[in-house]
């Protein structure tokens, strides 16, 4: 079994009594592509949220490989190798997709570079390369504000791919992205991963993409893990069906 | 950037050099536009990063301050010296407190700088003894590397001490606003969050802005303060942060050049309305100004760059 690239272990945080993690211990090992499953407010963005130093847990750790980075600050936790791509896009609204990528490249190799510029070629090469991943080369210079929702998906994920990092997690890839392209996209970001050796955690609504690309899926319910494994067993699980599968 | 910029630019700095001997009286007001120039260019830095400061007239204030104290105790009483040492005073001052400052945004930023000023603005005026009050401090005329000068050959020089300042500070800002932690500083403004999640720190990214606009402020303060040879606290007040704000809102914060139109605009428009209507000059100057921010959106600066653009779009510029 491969060694784990995040542990958390025993997180817990409320909401005003609302149990959002619940004891909630789990390993993403390296490697592998993750699914975390579950219905709408069972917690699944709140764990991200604490694996990014977006919310402190009220007890328990998370480690990146064996450091603990509990409560650390998302750009020191994003610096140590672990990027986002959001549910909703997160982009630099008024500036080009290419500007947004060259940013997140730069932003890698340390924002502090002197007067050097920005849009010097080794960074227009590679922000191309990025792009090209998603078919995105031809809206290089859209201001990204003007982007469709769905291209504007594409773009986050592009920009939490610039920074090479060690985990990636992916809040609903797919959603926002039209039924027919999401295969498509999916295709291109498990071409993506394995080419750079990319371990990734996605939330996913979408059973079907969570069969065919995951090679294990958690299921959360209030705040807990109630099963994980193999997806195609899991999600046979008559548990999973009655409090996750059916509602999500 | 654009022919029609770079054309532009030229024009522009051949005009200020021939200026004084085209008209002599104008190089006084030139000179005190290019320095609140400066200071506007500070503010028009931090308004790219989505910040509004309406206290940066302090750090003019300090750099003017700092000339006076400096040619009233000797030390550095060289026109070179006093303006770097002035410089790198405001420099410090605004790195101690955009520390804390740089926190805080929106009306917060705004207001805590505004407080900050006017505490600066009431020591200045009541401490007596060591600033003059409210009647200010003189500034005698520095040497200019050793050489003695009366004061209308000293004004010559640092005339064109300011517009070669102009030119060389500009290209140097021109060049943090294209690297990437200008971009960065743009955008703080969008999205300061995802900025975070790509593992930049925003404060640090601010804090450096924040304290490169308080220098530049301060710069413009010595200048004024040579050229005046005269500093009063009224330099802190508010009234003259907010004549920052507007100076750098009405030439526009798309270019470097913008803040500099817009105070070279504002001192010929104050000028000009005063010789036309001294009694209601402020009239003039307002209506001048609606006109402006109605129909010129992006500043005067705007206006060179709407010219700019169908060229830009045929891919004929860079």
């Amino acid at each position: 079994m491969n060694k784990p690239v995040l542990r958390a272990e025993g997180l817990e945080l409320s909401f005003s009594g609302v149990k959002a993690a619940d004891n909630v211990n789990l390993e993403v090992r390296e490697g592998e592509f993750l699914a975390i499953i579950g219905s709408n407010g069972s917690g699944k963005t709140t764990f991200l949220n604490m694996c990014t130093g977006y919310l402190r847990p009220e007890s328990g750790k998370v480690y990146l490989g064996d450091a603990a980075i509990t409560g650390m600050a998302p750009r020191r936790i994003a610096r140590r190798g672990i990027a986002r791509a959001f549910q909703i896009p997160q982009l630099f609204t008024d500036q080009t997709l290419l500007t947004n990528v060259m940013l997140a490249i730069a932003s890698r190799r340390g924002i502090f570079q002197g007067l050097r510029r920005l849009d010097r070629t080794a960074y227009i090469d590679e922000a191309h390369e990025l792009l090209a991943l998603f078919s995105l080369e031809d809206h290089a210079e859209t201001i990204a504000g003007t982007l469709p929702e769905g291209l504007r998906k594409l773009a986050d994920i592009t920009l939490a791919l610039a920074l090479n990092p060690r985990l990636l997690l992916l809040d609903e890839p797919t959603s926002g992205v039209s039924a027919l392209e999401r295969f498509t996209l999916m295709e291109k970001l498990m071409a993506a991963l394995k080419a750079r050796q990319m371990t990734a955690l996605f939330v996913e609504h979408d059973m079907e993409i969570v069969t065919r690309y995951a090679d294990r899926v958690v299921v959360w319910d209030a705040g807990r893990i109630i099963a994980e494994g193999d997806p195609k067993q899991v999600l046979r699980d008559p548990q999973v069906i009655e409090r996750v599968v059916g509602a999500v | 950037m654009s022919r029609l910029l770079v054309l532009f630019a030229a024009a522009a700095v051949l005009a200020l050099l021939i200026l004084p001997a085209a008209m002599p009286s104008s190089q006084f007001i030139m000179t005190i536009a290019i320095a609140k120039g400066f200071a506007a260019l500070g503010v028009a830095l931090l308004l790219r990063g989505g910040l509004i400061s309406i206290g940066h007239a302090m750090y003019f204030a300090i750099g003017a301050y700092a000339t006076a104290f400096m040619m009233k105790f000797g030390v550095l009483a060289d026109l070179a010296l006093l303006l770097i040492g002035s410089t790198l005073v405001t420099a410090v001052c605004g790195l101690v407190f955009g520390t804390f400052l740089v926190r805080f945004r929106a009306i917060f930023f705004a207001m805590l700088n505004l407080a900050v000023s006017m505490v600066l603005f009431a020591l200045l005026s009541k401490l007596y003894g060591l600033t003059g009050g409210t009647d200010g401090m003189r500034v005698a005329t520095p040497a200019v590397f050793g050489l003695e000068l009366d004061k209308a050959a000293f004004d010559d020089i640092l005339y064109y001490v300011c517009v070669g300042l102009l030119v060389a500070i500009g290209l140097l800002i021109r060049a943090y606003l294209k690297s990437p932690l200008g971009y960065a500083l743009m955008s703080i403004h969008t999205n300061e969050i995802r900025l975070e999640y790509l593992g930049v720190s925003a404060w640090s990214v601010t804090l450096i802005a924040y304290t490169i606009s308080a220098a530049l402020a301060g710069l413009g303060g010595a200048m004024a303060a040579l050229t005046i040879g005269h500093v009063l606290p009224e330099y802190a007040y508010w009234t003259e942060s907010g004549h920052l704000v507007l100076t750098a809102v009405l030439g526009g914060i798309g270019g470097v050049a913008g803040p500099f139109i817009g105070s070279v605009f504002l001192e010929a428009v104050h000028v000009l309305a005063v010789d036309v209507a001294a009694d209601a000059w402020n009239m003039i100057l307002g209506a001048a100004l609606l006109a402006v921010i109605f129909f010129l959106p992006h500043g005067l600066h705007g206006l060179l760059e709407k010219r700019a653009e169908p060229r830009k779009s045929q891919g004929v510029v860079e």
